[in-house]
């Protein structure tokens, strides 16, 4: 007892999810699809292309998001997190990066906010020796122990023997690279 | 003497057994390996919650690192645990309500077989460090191509045998699963289509996210809630008309609902705003669902003491109609400020795929098993502690989230807060929900031990089975 014919049905089935489709993804698909780089943003370079992986292989965005809201809606403005983020910034991202949660901060613009290459790779190798309070898991994996420290090595600290490998190093140049500070210059939707 | 109603004639008793011999080995199929990915997903989910408490415990240990096991566990109970098990149920309930044996059933064989082969290689991919990152579409291709091959199977099964029916009458159950089989191959191939790139894949992402439930897990619920509530009462639904409606409003505007995820971000704002519309309007199907499932119930309580498959499907129905006002709600650009980023989102999902879904599927287990498997549940003691340990469980856990959610979120939001601070403030929260994690583990033990006592018949034989009895 369907009230209708059974052909119906299932054409009413397939017009609703095709309806949901054509609004959420076709249509912005289209907008969003000429919208181009913003003129401050680069393509990631190599090091930044493996870095990413490397902070999609941890699974980072499940607690660090991408985005930063605007004036009025949350505090990312008055925490400095960086201006409000706009469809042109994400054009080399693939796949998204954009996260839901923020047990950890915002990392939009950390390349920008903490810089500083030691600071990084003591808080990969352990979070909380520079945040105590932080429940970021620690990725020692990313570095190794070494006997002697040659001039490339990158340690942890003078004189340390705990140095970082390729992809700490690399991961670091990604997080780096997460500097969205440069003004907008078009008008995005 | 009294003479038995219709539904216990001997030739419907006899043709329900053809019907549940037809359906029994690839149901227990899925019903098995769907119990083996509950168990590991459990594991999973436990360990990153208690990762949250101890973060230097197992710290050494990438696989064991908690932005693997996070999405190890979301798709090891999705994929794994709820879309085995639900489509275990919804094999059986379209042979019944189909009137006829449930078909292809080698091509159902083959579907579990490539369904586990799938979930296996996708999780392993995903701890191993191969996820995708992309929230519920972790699994590498070849994973997800196997997934949705055997999803194909398992679709062409329900439509033939729903094709084969020999009955006049569509129950509204039919509807939803008709539907949904119909449905999710559409969702899931359009979204794994390596494609997309920037804010439209952010788009993408959650249009799925959202609609995994839409058109698949919440369909699958209320088939089975529709179905085992009347059933198990013995009284018809409250308004056949009501479900109708109910059915085309949830088919209308579930599946614009998922930009709500990207409120405040960096989407158009006209987007984020029909998403949020939809998921306003959504309060119209979740209202004509609720007063049929619930003025079905009322006046019938007494059912949920000795009927476990009631009492189950009553408290996941109930949290249904919870979790859709709460996510209608929790859509509103006043509520996305404070909870969005935060753990509310995380006990709003499990109030949704937990303590609806999966309540809703252990219900049904306990009324498909016994008549699959032939032999009877051998303790009912164990079920009453199953159902109070997971029903207890997931309680704490989504007050404990939800709660925390909400400071969590005021607190992001006072900018002279430090970060750290925020974190502090979440602590309690976190271990509330690692204790309510042990609880739900715990039942989880209990139903798997019940479960594998009905495989091999083991246990005291109880006197009536339920293929004999004549009452549900």
């Amino acid at each position: 007892m369907l009230f209708i014919r059974l052909w119906m049905f299932f054409a009413g089935v397939l017009a609703t999810l095709f309806l949901g489709w054509a609004a959420l993804i076709g249509v912005p698909g289209v907008q969003l699809a000429s919208v181009p780089a913003q003129p401050g943003l680069r393509p990631y370079t190599y090091e930044e292309m493996h870095g990413r992986e490397i902070y999609m292989r941890e699974g980072c965005v499940y607690c660090h998001t991408q985005q930063t809201r605007p004036q009025g809606f949350g505090t990312d403005q008055k925490r400095m997190w960086g201006r409000p983020s706009v469809p042109g910034d994400y054009v080399y991202d693939r796949p998204h990066l954009l996260g839901t949660s923020r047990t950890g901060p915002d990392l939009l613009n950390i390349g920008a906010r903490q810089p500083s290459r030691d600071w990084h790779l003591a808080h990969l190798y352990n979070p909380r020796a520079v945040v105590p309070e932080s429940i970021m898991p620690r990725f020692p994996w990313l570095f190794e122990e070494k006997t002697g420290t040659g001039p490339q090595d990158v340690p942890l600290a003078p004189g340390s023997h705990i140095v970082a490998t390729r992809e700490a190093l690399d991961l670091y140049a990604y997080l780096l690279a997460l500097n969205r500070t440069y003004p907008v210059r078009r008008a995005e939707p | 003497m009294k003479a038995p109603p219709l539904e216990q004639s001997p030739e419907l008793v006899s043709l329900r057994r053809v019907l549940d011999e037809s359906a029994a080995v690839p149901v227990l199929l899925f019903f098995a390996t769907g119990v083996l990915w509950l168990l590991a997903g459990t594991v999973f989910g436990l360990l990153t919650s208690l990762k949250f408490d101890m973060p230097d415990w197992l710290a050494a240990i990438p696989a064991l690192t908690f932005g693997r096991l996070r999405p190890a566990h979301l798709n090891a109970v999705n994929y794994g645990w709820a879309s085995l098990a639900g489509a275990g149920c919804l094999l059986w309930l379209t042979s019944r309500l189909c009137m006829t044996p449930v078909r292809l059933r080698g091509g159902l064989i083959a579907s579990v077989i490539l369904w586990n082969l799938g979930v296996l290689y996708g999780t392993g991919a995903v701890l191993l460090g191969y996820g995708g990152s992309v929230e519920w579409l972790e699994y590498p291709l070849p994973a997800a191509a196997m997934i949705g091959a055997a999803f194909l199977l398992f679709a062409a099964s329900i439509l033939q045998t729903f094709r084969m029916r020999s009955v006049q009458h569509l129950y509204v159950s039919l509807w939803y699963t008709v539907a949904c089989v119909v449905w999710f191959p559409f969702l899931y191939v359009a979204a794994n289509l390596p494609i997309y790139s920037g804010v439209v894949h952010g788009a993408v992402n959650w249009w799925y996210g959202h609609n995994a439930l839409a058109v698949w897990f919440t369909p699958i619920g209320l088939a089975l809630a529709y179905y085992f509530i009347p059933k198990v009462i013995g009284r018809p639904i409250y308004s056949y008309y009501l479900s109708l409606l109910g059915f085309w409003s949830f088919a209308l505007f579930y599946n614009w609902n998922g930009i709500h995820h990207l409120v405040g971000g960096p989407v158009p704002n006209w987007l984020q705003t029909i998403s949020i519309i939809a998921s306003v309007l959504m309060v119209i199907p979740v209202m004509a669902v609720a007063v049929n499932h619930h003025l079905t119930t009322v006046g019938h309580f007494r059912h949920l003491r000795s009927s476990p498959t009631l009492r189950f499907t009553v408290f996941g129905a109930m949290c249904y109609t919870a979790v859709s006002f709460q996510g209608s709600l929790e859509s509103l650009r006043g509520m996305q400020e404070v909870v969005h980023f935060t753990h509310y989102t995380v006990g709003h999902a499990h109030l949704g795929v937990y303590a609806f879904l999966t309540m809703i599927l252990f219900g049904a287990m306990y009324y498909i098993t016994p008549r699959v498997a032939r032999w009877n549940w051998p303790h009912p003691g164990l079920i009453k502690l199953h159902f109070w340990l997971t029903a207890g469980g997931i309680s704490i856990y989504v007050i404990a989230m939800c709660t925390g959610g909400i400071l969590q979120g005021y607190a992001m939001n006072e900018s002279v807060r430090p970060f750290a601070q925020v974190i502090d403030l979440t602590r309690p929260w976190l271990i509330a929900r690692s204790a309510s994690g042990i609880l739900i583990t715990g039942g989880h033990l209990v139903f798997a031990y019940l479960f594998a006592q009905m495989l091999i018949h083991a246990g005291p034989r109880r006197e009536t089975a339920p293929w004999e009895e004549a009452a549900a």
